[in-house]
């Protein structure tokens, strides 16, 4: 097999890995809040900046500065959905929370746009790794690349366990299905989904540090395409379901990097939606989905 | 008279009332030179964003379906008047005729486009059907951005390359120049036209909703099974009002086109993130109301202006209140607590009626 084939691969599989990780975190409000979360790209965007200030303000050492992008992240987002979302949850239209997501996308950027300027700025690598030459030096692959695969699978495997076993994972799966049985099960239903929403920013925390890791520069619009990719990654999987993200985000990734390497780096995008549309058209709810029956 | 008159008809009148009004006053005062350069600039910009409102909440409102792709149905609409004026420019000397012909042009074309993109859309439902009339949205934006039209003694030529690809003879023309798109569109668009567009826009509208289809459609909203059981025929009437919604917003397309010399397709004015900017003039304004996307369509494209004093902030401002308008209109506990403290307000306004 030819060797620009694997590492186009290897690279598809490395930006499907942040896709993948972004995507968790839509799919999982999603799953419980029924809602899009729009703000979700612009929270990487803050956790990329938290991270850069660490490391180029403070000097702190780069594991460090993940820690501090996780917990201002976390933070953000839980903040977010207290002041912005929960008010709106049992609103009329579901639309309202949708447009209320957006401003604080609107507002997060512009925040960004006022402390950090409008210029791009240069994100140093955490990963100090150069990475593995392998087949005598034509194959090479970055240690970024490597970081970013081997973090998703951990966070896929780390994310199935809690849902699956642990008692606030077994809460959410509760919650998502259906809320009022839940709270009278004795679930604290705002304290899950406030659960979620962080765990869904901590995640997007670490996605923005691997992204800007392997695109090194952030502006304060550098979660916008991103976040609309992973979007459409949890739509491809079948959102709500967390196996659905992690697949959709790869195979996203994949799509996205053969595309630009074959067949031309303009139509990409394009490529990506197109086989978007495909897959819903054969597949109304995603790939993993589930399929709901409806009734009068 | 006005007694006579059922509520809805008086409610229309009231609606097209107010553009009217709306427009006289600025007309007087952009004519008594009252109004900086910069607000009478952005009077085409504002005609665009009340159609482009009206026409998607035909959409999310009455249909009841959201889609995040309204704003390619512009792109599609803008290109393909601008690129029949710029070829015309030379042949059709009337800028009247050639602008209605043009206009005509590209409503129709988008029409087509409605229907293309609405057969498998609207297939869907909910959130799905929002991700893929985003990804056409999107795909539209990124293929314009690769087409190359060029015109010689031969006839037209078509690239998805560069101009070279276009193998022109040494006295052709790019038309379409890809990322760069088209320039030299005659600046055709006034304010006055963009009035009678919203005049029109609104007939159209405010008719298909208080017709037999109107009904058809909303009773599909309303119940999709319970529609279907009483036969009516789902993919017909869904298809009419997505189409109708896509024209009208080729037509702003056109509008669009005709106000800037370049044309060109980037993210701010045919991505998402406008589509998104109509959908919350919509949302704004009360979904399924006409006249309340008209007033939210202009005060949330006058407000940046307005705000244009405090520079670097005004989009914070813009974003602040946007989030304290959505909570305040929306919030159970909003609205409980406005019932409590504003509801002088409502007895006021009974006794007025």
């Amino acid at each position: 097999m030819n060797m620009s084939f694997i590492s186009y691969l290897i690279n598809g599989l490395s930006l499907g890995s942040v896709y993948a990780i972004i995507a968790l975190g839509y799919t999982m409000v999603y799953g419980i809040a029924k809602m899009l979360n729009f703000a979700h790209g612009d929270v990487i965007m803050i956790g990329a900046y938290m991270a850069l200030l660490a490391m180029s303000q403070a000097g702190l050492s780069p594991v460090i500065a993940v820690l501090i992008a996780i917990v201002v992240c976390t933070v953000l987002g839980v903040v977010i959905e207290r002041i912005a979302y929960k008010p709106l949850r049992n609103a009329a239209s579901s639309l309202s929370v949708l447009i209320t997501a957006i401003g604080v996308s609107y507002l997060l950027q512009n925040i960004a746009l006022l402390a950090f300027g409008s210029n791009a700025k240069t994100f140093p690598s955490v990963i100090k790794w150069s990475g593995i030459t392998l087949a005598g030096g034509q194959l090479s692959i970055s240690g970024v690349t490597i970081v970013t695969i081997g973090v998703c699978i951990v966070i896929m495997i780390a994310l199935v366990a809690f849902v699956q076993k642990s008692k606030p994972g077994q809460a959410m799966r509760a919650v998502s299905e259906d809320k009022g049985a839940a709270q009278l099960m004795g679930i604290n239903v705002n304290g899950t989904i406030a659960l979620t929403f962080a765990i869904g920013s901590a995640l997007a925390a670490i996605a923005g540090v691997l992204y800007c890791s392997a695109y090194p520069s952030v502006t304060p619009y550098t979660g916008a395409m991103p976040g609309i990719k992973a979007f459409v990654a949890a739509v491809f999987g079948g959102i709500g379901s967390i196996p659905g993200a992690f697949i959709g985000g790869l195979l996203l990734g994949i799509i996205e990097i053969f595309g630009r390497a074959y067949i031309t780096s303009q139509m990409a995008d394009a490529l990506v939606f197109a086989v978007l549309i495909v897959v819903l058209l054969v597949k109304p709810t995603g790939l993993l989905g589930k399929k709901i029956q409806e009734k009068v | 008279m006005l007694k006579k008159m059922n509520k809805t008809t008086k409610s229309n009148l009231i609606t097209y009332g107010m553009v009217v009004i709306a427009f006289i006053i600025m007309q007087t005062l952009i004519a008594t030179g009252s109004v900086s350069s910069l607000l009478e600039g952005i009077m085409v910009p504002i005609c665009i964003y009340v159609i482009m409102a009206v026409s998607l909440n035909l959409v999310v409102g009455i249909l009841g379906e959201l889609s995040l792709g309204h704003a390619g149905f512009m792109c599609v609409g803008a290109f393909s008047s601008a690129f029949f004026s710029k070829c015309m420019k030379d042949v059709i000397e009337n800028g009247a005729l050639r602008f209605l012909l043009a206009m005509l042009i590209g409503i129709a074309v988008a029409a087509v486009f409605g229907i293309i993109i609405g057969v498998p859309v609207l297939r869907l439902k909910g959130d799905y059907l929002a991700i893929v009339t985003l990804a056409f949205g999107e795909i539209i934006k990124n293929l314009v951005n690769v087409l190359f039209i060029g015109k010689d003694s031969n006839g037209f030529h078509f690239s998805t390359e560069d101009v070279m690809g276009l193998n022109m003879e040494p006295d052709g023309t790019v038309i379409v120049n890809g990322p760069q798109g088209i320039t030299g569109t005659p600046q055709d668009s006034t304010f006055f036209i963009g009035f009678i567009m919203i005049l029109i826009t609104l007939f159209i509208v405010l008719n298909l909703i208080n017709s037999r289809d109107g009904r058809a459609i909303m009773a599909i909203r309303d119940n999709r099974i319970a529609a279907e059981s009483v036969g009516i025929n789902i993919t017909k009437y869904k298809l009419m009002a997505f189409t109708v919604s896509a024209a009208l917003a080729g037509g702003a397309g056109v509008l669009y086109a005709h106000n800037l010399s370049t044309l060109t397709a980037n993210t701010n004015n045919f991505g998402y993130n406008q589509s998104i900017m109509i959908l919350v003039f919509v949302v704004l304004g009360g979904i399924g109301n006409i006249r309340g996307s008209i007033i939210a369509a202009v005060i949330l494209t006058l407000l940046p202006e307005l705000l244009r004093g405090l520079q670097d902030y005004r989009m914070l401002i813009y974003a602040i209140v946007l989030i304290a308008m959505m909570l305040f209109n929306w919030a159970p506990k909003a609205i409980e607590w406005r019932e409590k403290h504003l509801s002088f307000l409502r007895k006021k306004k009974e006794a007025v009626k």
